[in-house]
């Protein structure tokens, strides 16, 4: 049996993992660090917000709906914190960002 | 699901063997800490919450932070040397000690996948839902824990005491009092996400005796949130009078489970041998209790030794 | 649908996989850090989906201590185990 919220919590599942791989791609292919960084944060944070929310949406009761909101939250905190505390200090010891050759 | 029970395990041992064969100790760090994160998700799949979630809360936060604390405090060379060198790995006696550790890894492997054909099929599972209205507590883990062999429990937070005490033997750790910090983003980091661990802790610690959770998920979140404000720029640094109150906050799990044990002895169950009515309640005193101290030894063991006595 | 997760779930895994990749080849400790920070982020997501396919509503608290533990791993590195002077830093970090 599937119902309304069965079907848009998959969709919302399908749309999170593509976001996770287009931060890998990210991850794997851009040039240094700080694109990197930008790659990364922001796809992953976004595809794992999706899939709490598939996952919400699934589960039919407050409660959890809540509990998955924290875990978004806290994870965009660490996340958003992590990027700024690893771009500065790599800034600061001297990692020059990239930039076209001429 | 059989194929992704596969590159689970798979990437287990690719990263086990990068954790022992990378040529650098921050690389070996690292997949060691992926390693910690994976190890939870496998956990998951075995339908183990409770081992999930200590592996969560102590495989990636806590030893990562141990290992890259370590890491920092080592001299630049010795961290930057890769861990066996070249010359050694050419030598014989190298050869002769990987050889007696790969033969005794297969045949322990063999004697391992022996003991699995003999393995009794009912297993212990029926007989324990079976006798756990006995128990005072809903969560089968917890009834094991801490009614069925609690003796072990008190073993192991003893040995953790233990751990303490040796670690204290080693004399006063010197903080470094004013480090820079990376960014003025961590301490207010820090300080609006201490009030969500005490929450996660705390409700870890309700649960355990209902469902998953317990001491000892609860004590290590709560030395996480700890040693997060350490890593902010607190300091390890406090007054002769507070130092009396945590010799008594580290030796408070030990002390009320072996109490309670006595006690009831002296009144004739045995040692740790629970009376039905009084059982639920026991448990969670010293549920709490040992929650209580094995967050402080946690943090304990992560600095290292005894802290500075601020005399002021 | 089952079948979708488990896909999802093996999709993750590869993610997972790549990310290796980058936690072996560097070329800057920040490199590596941001890989396992992938690794976390991605290891929330399976257990989500592992929640929704087992029908184990426990190990969303799985998911929220790895959330919250998630930071802890960061703020060490920054603060403590970032190795200084690497072979490499001084350039442009470019492999």
């Amino acid at each position: 049996m599937m119902g309304a919220a069965d079907i848009a919590g998959a969709v919302l599942a399908v749309a999170g993992v593509l976001f996770f791989l287009a931060g890998t791609l990210g991850l794997l292919r851009f040039p240094d660090i700080y694109t990197r960084i930008h790659a990364l944060t922001k796809a992953d944070n976004l595809g794992l917000g999706l899939i709490c929310l598939g996952a919400a949406v699934q589960s039919g009761s407050l409660m959890t709906a809540l509990k998955l909101l924290l875990v978004w939250i806290l994870v965009l905190l660490a996340a958003a914190t992590g990027a700024s505390l690893i771009a500065q200090t790599a800034h600061r010891r001297g990692i020059r960002p990239w930039a076209r050759q001429e | 699901m059989a194929v992704f029970d596969l590159i689970l395990g798979l990437l287990l041992v690719v990263l086990v063997w990068k954790s022992l064969s990378v040529s650098d100790l921050f690389g070996a760090v690292i997949s060691f800490m992926a390693f910690g994160l994976l190890m939870a998700v496998a956990w998951v799949r075995l339908e183990a919450p409770d081992i999930a979630l200590a592996e969560a809360a102590i495989g990636s936060g806590l030893t990562g932070a141990l290992l890259f604390s370590t890491l920092g405090r080592l001299p630049h060379s010795e961290a930057r040397q890769p861990v066996v060198s070249r010359t050694v790995r050419n030598g014989p006696g190298y050869w002769m000690t990987t050889g007696f550790w790969w033969v005794l890894a297969i045949l322990l492997s063999i004697a391992f996948l022996f003991s699995l054909l003999d393995l009794q099929t009912p297993g212990l599972g029926g007989l324990l839902q079976e006798r756990l209205p006995e128990s005072g507590v809903l969560n089968p883990v917890t009834a094991v824990l801490l009614n069925f062999r609690s003796l072990d429990t008190v073993m192991e937070i003893a040995v953790l005491l233990l751990a303490v005490v040796v670690a204290w033997s080693m004399g006063t750790v010197v903080w470094p009092v004013k480090r820079t910090l990376p960014s003025p983003l961590l301490p207010g980091f820090v300080r609006l996400l201490t009030p969500f661990f005490l929450l996660v802790s705390f409700s870890l610690l309700w649960r355990g005796s209902h469902a998953p959770g317990g001491a000892f998920p609860s004590g290590a979140v709560l030395a996480a949130a700890g040693i997060l404000l350490l890593l902010a720029g607190k300091t390890t640094r406090i007054c002769p009078r507070f130092m009396f109150w945590l010799r008594w906050i580290l030796a408070v799990g030990l002390l009320v489970f072996v109490f309670a044990g006595v006690s009831l002895m002296v009144a004739g169950y045995g040692f740790l041998v629970y009376p039905e009515q009084w059982a639920g309640a026991l448990i969670l005193l010293i549920e709490v209790s040992a929650g209580v101290s094995i967050g402080a030894m946690l943090m304990a063991l992560y600095i290292g030794g005894e802290p500075d006595i601020h005399s002021a | 649908m089952t079948t979708l997760y488990f896909i999802l779930v093996g999709v993750l895994m590869g993610n997972i996989a790549v990310g290796l990749i980058r936690i072996l080849r560097g070329p800057t400790a920040a490199d590596r850090m941001l890989a396992a920070e992938l690794f976390g982020t991605v290891t929330v997501a399976i257990i989500l989906l592992l929640a929704i396919v087992m029908e184990k509503p426990v190990y969303y608290d799985v998911a929220l201590v790895f959330a919250l533990l998630s930071a802890l791993a960061v703020v060490a590195f920054v603060t403590r185990g970032w190795p200084n002077p690497e072979p490499g830093e001084q350039d442009d970090g470019r492999r």
